[in-house]
């Protein structure tokens, strides 16, 4: 299996020919955001799961195909919500600046 | 029951933190959660291996539960305050487990532990030390805990409430979207059942929307309040937080959780499934 996307989280363990991983990172003025929530929703704007990220701002999300939404939280910021697409056999890497 | 007797705001968890009748238990999917950082003076509870029986799928028994009590300090007479990740899903899931039990003071962090997080509250990794205490529980109160066959005679006769994501109810996806999606059981949903998703439930911030706002979204998802009502989720711990809406916030008689749920219901020889968006028939 591949490595990890440059900067992105490792995909070691991940079935990635099976899943449709939607996955990235959460920074502000550059910097990992490690108390944001990320949270997944479907294309009608249905919560479908939320993340808290991880010491380094990571989050995952195993999605079907098709387009979500993720909505992320954090203290002292609005909410920002970006689109994705997310493919079986595929890694959607997104980075989110608050 | 009421949101008055049942859920505390932060700011009150704040205010108590050096009230020695309260002890605040963390409960989290992620059962690291509590040790990278938790509330002052809270205790954690594993909900793998504290709550769940290591050997057979069911709960801890009324002796395990009283010596896992006692060691963690928890006395019969005190205020236990829960909270946890994933907007409550664990603590409420702790919630019920404790009422099951028969524990008289309980109530919910309203937001849980990412509430507390965004108003940027103070967590602290200090180990907490409590007393032992002598726990007497009651034996399990089964008219708050459904097992299968009452789930199968419930299909066109109770409100049952699936309250899982819209895809897994439909059969989309097979488990919450931030786990793995191979899975054993079939997809899809118990015929007849309603979906309404616990997160409407929820703000955004993970605190319960008002009773009126509640009220309304069962309404409109067909739950008939002259019935008893069944909850279940995948595992039971998101129907946990559904089961308190009803039960314990807007006060309906005779909701039970079904903490069998779908890795039970999907994976029985049998019975019926419903695949889409529609309940299906009886």
């Amino acid at each position: 299996m591949c490595g990890a996307v440059e900067g992105g989280l490792s995909l070691e363990g991940v079935n990635v020919a099976k899943e449709a991983v939607v996955q990235g990172q959460v920074t502000r003025g550059g910097e990992p955001v490690p108390n944001a929530y990320v949270r997944l929703l479907d294309r009608t704007g249905e919560f479908t799961a939320e993340v808290p990220t991880s010491p380094e701002g990571h989050f995952r999300f195993f999605a079907g195909e098709g387009e979500w939404t993720l909505r992320t939280l954090a203290p002292k910021a609005d909410p920002v919500d970006r689109s994705v697409v997310a493919t079986v056999g595929s890694v959607a890497e997104v980075t989110i600046s608050l | 029951m009421s949101r008055e007797n049942t859920l505390v705001t932060a700011q009150w968890v704040e205010d108590n933190l050096d009230n020695d009748q309260i002890v605040l238990v963390e409960v989290d999917e992620d059962t690291t959660s509590y040790d990278k950082g938790h509330i002052r003076g809270a205790i954690k509870l594993d909900w793998t291996t504290d709550l769940q029986d290591q050997v057979r799928r069911d709960f801890v028994n009324k002796q395990q539960f009283e010596a896992l009590l006692s060691e963690r300090g928890v006395g019969n007479d005190h205020t236990v305050v829960l909270y946890g990740g994933n907007n409550n899903w664990f603590a409420a899931y702790a919630y019920w487990y404790f009422k099951l039990y028969g524990h008289q003071d309980v109530k919910l962090l309203d937001g849980g532990r990412k509430k507390w997080e965004l108003d940027s509250r103070e967590l602290t990794d200090a180990p907490t030390e409590r007393e032992q205490t002598s726990y007497t529980a009651q034996e399990q109160d089964h008219t708050i805990r459904a097992f299968r066959d009452e789930v199968v005679a419930a299909i066109g006769t109770q409100n049952l409430v699936d309250v899982r994501s819209p895809d897994e109810y439909a059969g989309r996806l097979l488990a919450p979207a931030h786990l793995p999606q191979e899975q054993a059981q079939r997809a899809g949903h118990i015929p007849t059942a309603a979906s309404v998703p616990w997160s409407k439930a929820a703000n955004d911030d993970g605190t319960f929307r008002s009773d009126d706002e509640l009220r309304k979204i069962y309404t409109e998802a067909g739950v008939d309040w002259d019935k008893d009502t069944i909850a279940y989720c995948r595992i039971g711990e998101r129907s946990s937080h559904t089961w308190f809406v009803l039960k314990e916030i807007l006060g309906q008689d005779n909701v039970k959780n079904y903490d069998g749920s779908w890795t039970e219901y999907g994976s029985l020889v049998g019975v019926p499934v419903a695949l889409g968006d529609e309940r299906g028939e009886a």
